[in-house]
C-alpha cells in the first residue's frame, strides 16, 4: 500500500517544551491509524502539525508526495486533509446545513449544485438531515460531533483527522460514531483517529500508534500495541521521568 | 409645540439613515475581525474627495461617480487589509489599532496637502430641494434620498450575508477563524474582501455625506465618532440594529438641537451614547 502521509522527524515546540519530539509516522492509503497516549502526550499537537494550525520547529509533513510543511491550513484542506476538533468548533451562528455547505464550497471547491447534493448526502449519512435548519449552537454534544464530522467530510478529504470524536458520548452513541467512521473508511478515506476509548481502537483501527511525551512509543497491530508492556506502563501512570 | 418638533423628528430619522451607512462598514469589520478601524471616517472622506475629483474632471452627477468610486475604494480596502492589517492581525489588539490610527493621520494630512483645508461639497440639484408636506413641515430631498439608499443598502447586505457563499464564508471566518481555515476558507483573503466591501459602503457614505454636508480633510474624525455611536447603540449583531442605532443618534442630535441649541447637538447625541453604554453596554439589540 502507498503512503498517503509521511511525517518526518516532526518537532513542535511551545517555548522550551517539545510537545512533539522528532516524531515520524507513515500513514498508508485506506487505513485507520489509531493514536493513543496519556493526556498531554502530544496527540492533538501532532494533528495540529498535520492540519497546519501549528508551524513545526523542524521536520516535514509530506502529503501525497507534496511537501506541505509551509502550507496554510486552508490550503492543506483544499489539498484533501479534513479535520475535526476534540471540543467541537462548529460555526454556532450558522445552520447545520450552512456549516456543511461552506465545507463543500470552500474545502472541496464544488459548484453550488454539486455542493448542495453532497451536503444532503452527508447530512443523511451523519443522521443530521432532519436538523439541517437548526443553528449549530443549539445542538447537543453528539450532534455537534456529528456536525464536525459532516463538515470535514464535505471538504472531500482523502485524509481525515478525527480528534476524540467518541469522547464524552454514551455507549450507544459510541456505536453510532463507529458506524459512521467505518462507513467513511469504506468510501476510501484514510483516517487518523485519536481516541481514549480503547474499544473503538480495537474495533476500527488497522494500526495503533502510542505516543508518550511527544515521542513514538510503539506502533503496530491494535491488539499487540494495547497489550504491550510499555503501553500498559504509560496508561497506568508509571511513566519514567 | 407639536409643529416645533415634527421637523427635527423627521430630519433626525432621515439623517439616521445616513449615519447608518457611515457606520455599517465599521460595524462589519469589527464584527468579523474584532478590529476597530480608526481610519474608517477618513477613508470615507477620501471617497468624498475622490468623487469631487471625478466630478471636476468629467462634470458628471455625484451619483454617477460611484461607478468609479466603488471599485476604486474596494481595491483600497483590499490593499489596506492585505498589505497592512493582515500583517499585524495575530499580534494582539493594539497593533491593528495603531496601524489604522497611523493610516488615519496619513490620509488626513495627504488630503490637506492636496486639497487645502477649504470646505468642499459635491454640488447637486437635490441638496437644495424640499418637499412641503404642510406649511410647517417639509422633507429635505437629499435627506430622503440618503435614507432610502441606507435602507436599500442594509437589505442588500442582509441578503448578501445570508444567501451568498462569500457571505457565508465571511460569517464562518468571523465565528471561528481556525475552524474556517480547516474547512478550506482562506481567512486572510476573506478579510481582504471584507475590508473591500466595507470600503464600498464607505464610498457610498462618502458620496452621500459629500452631497448632504460640506467636508474638509479632517472631517473623517467626526464621522468616525458617529460610526462609533451607531455601533454602540445598535450593537454588532444585526444590520437592522445599525439602522436603528443611526436613527436614535440622528433623533437625539436634532431634538437636542431644538432644546439646547444647534451648538450642543453633538453633545446630546453623545449623552445618549453614554446612557446606552451604562444601561446596555452590549447594544440595544444584542442578544446577550
Amino acid at each position: 500500500m502507498e503512503n498517503v502521509l509521511i511525517v518526518e522527524n516532526l518537532t513542535i515546540a511551545f517555548g522550551q517544551l517539545l510537545a512533539v519530539n522528532s516524531l515520524s509516522i507513515e500513514v498508508r492509503e485506506g487505513e485507520i491509524l489509531g493514536i493513543i497516549g496519556p493526556n498531554g502526550s502530544g496527540k492533538t499537537t501532532l494533528l495540529n502539525g498535520i492540519s497546519g494550525l501549528y508551524k513545526p520547529k523542524s521536520g516535514s509533513v509530506i502529503f501525497k508526495d507534496i511537501d506541505i510543511t509551509d502550507f496554510s491550513p486552508s490550503r492543506r484542506c483544499r489539498l484533501g486533509i479534513g479535520r475535526t476538533y476534540q471540543v467541537p468548533r462548529t460555526f454556532e451562528k450558522m445552520t447545520v446545513y450552512e456549516n456543511v455547505l461552506v465545507g463543500g464550497v470552500y474545502g472541496a471547491s464544488l459548484s453550488e449544485k454539486k455542493a448542495r447534493y453532497k451536503v444532503y448526502e452527508i447530512l443523511e449519512l451523519t443522521g443530521l438531515l432532519h436538523k439541517k435548519d437548526l443553528f449549530a449552537g443549539s445542538l447537543a454534544l453528539l450532534d455537534r460531533k456529528r456536525l464536525e464530522v459532516a463538515r470535514a467530510l464535505a471538504t472531500n478529504p482523502q485524509l481525515l483527522l478525527l480528534d476524540e470524536v467518541a469522547a464524552g458520548l454514551t455507549e450507544a452513541e459510541v456505536n453510532e460514531v463507529l458506524r459512521i467512521v467505518k462507513y467513511i473508511k469504506e468510501s476510501g478515506v484514510t483516517i487518523i483517529w485519536i481516541e481514549h476509548i480503547l474499544r473503538t481502537m480495537m474495533e476500527a483501527a488497522d494500526r495503533v500508534l502510542c505516543i508518550a511525551s511527544g515521542k513514538k512509543l510503539i506502533c503496530g497491530n491494535p491488539k499487540e500495541v494495547l497489550a504491550a508492556e510499555e503501553v500498559q506502563e504509560v496508561y497506568l501512570g508509571v511513566e519514567e521521568g | 409645540m407639536v409643529q416645533d418638533f415634527a421637523q427635527p423628528i423627521l430630519n433626525g430619522i432621515l439623517l439616521g439613515g445616513l449615519y447608518a451607512v457611515v457606520g455599517i462598514g465599521m460595524a462589519m469589520i469589527f464584527g468579523i475581525m474584532r478590529i476597530t478601524n480608526l481610519a474608517h471616517g477618513d477613508l470615507m472622506v477620501l471617497a468624498s474627495y475622490l468623487s469631487l475629483v471625478i466630478i471636476s474632471g468629467l462634470g458628471i452627477n455625484p451619483f454617477v461617480t460611484l461607478v468609479i468610486a466603488i471599485p476604486v475604494m474596494f481595491f483600497v480596502g483590499l490593499i489596506v487589509q492585505s498589505a497592512l492589517i493582515n500583517r499585524v492581525l495575530k499580534k494582539g489588539n493594539e497593533p491593528p489599532l495603531l496601524v489604522t490610527f497611523g493610516l488615519s493621520i496619513i490620509i488626513q494630512n495627504a488630503l490637506l496637502l492636496i486639497f487645502t483645508p477649504d470646505a468642499k461639497m459635491l454640488m447637486n440639484s437635490l441638496s437644495t430641494k424640499s418637499i412641503f408636506l404642510t406649511n410647517y413641515l417639509s422633507v429635505p430631498v437629499i435627506y430622503l434620498v440618503d435614507f432610502i439608499i441606507a435602507v436599500a443598502l442594509i437589505l442588500v447586505f442582509n441578503q448578501f450575508y445570508q444567501k451568498t457563499y462569500l457571505g457565508r464564508a465571511i460569517r464562518a471566518a468571523s465565528d471561528d477563524e481556525g475552524a474556517a481555515e480547516l474547512v478550506g476558507i482562506n481567512t486572510r483573503r476573506i478579510y481582504g474582501i471584507a475590508m473591500g466591501i466595507a470600503m464600498v459602503t464607505a464610498a457610498i457614505a462618502g458620496v452621500l455625506v459629500g452631497m448632504t454636508f460640506t467636508f474638509y480633510p479632517f472631517t473623517g474624525t467626526q464621522y468616525l465618532i458617529i460610526a462609533f455611536g451607531v455601533i454602540v447603540i445598535g450593537g454588532l449583531n444585526s444590520l437592522l440594529g445599525v439602522l436603528v442605532g443611526g436613527v436614535i443618534l440622528g433623533l437625539a442630535q436634532l431634538i437636542g438641537a431644538e432644546f439646547v441649541g444647534t451648538g450642543y447637538q453633538l453633545l446630546v447625541g453623545y449623552i445618549i451614547l453614554l446612557l446606552v453604554l451604562v444601561v446596555r453596554p452590549q447594544g440595544i439589540f444584542a442578544k446577550n
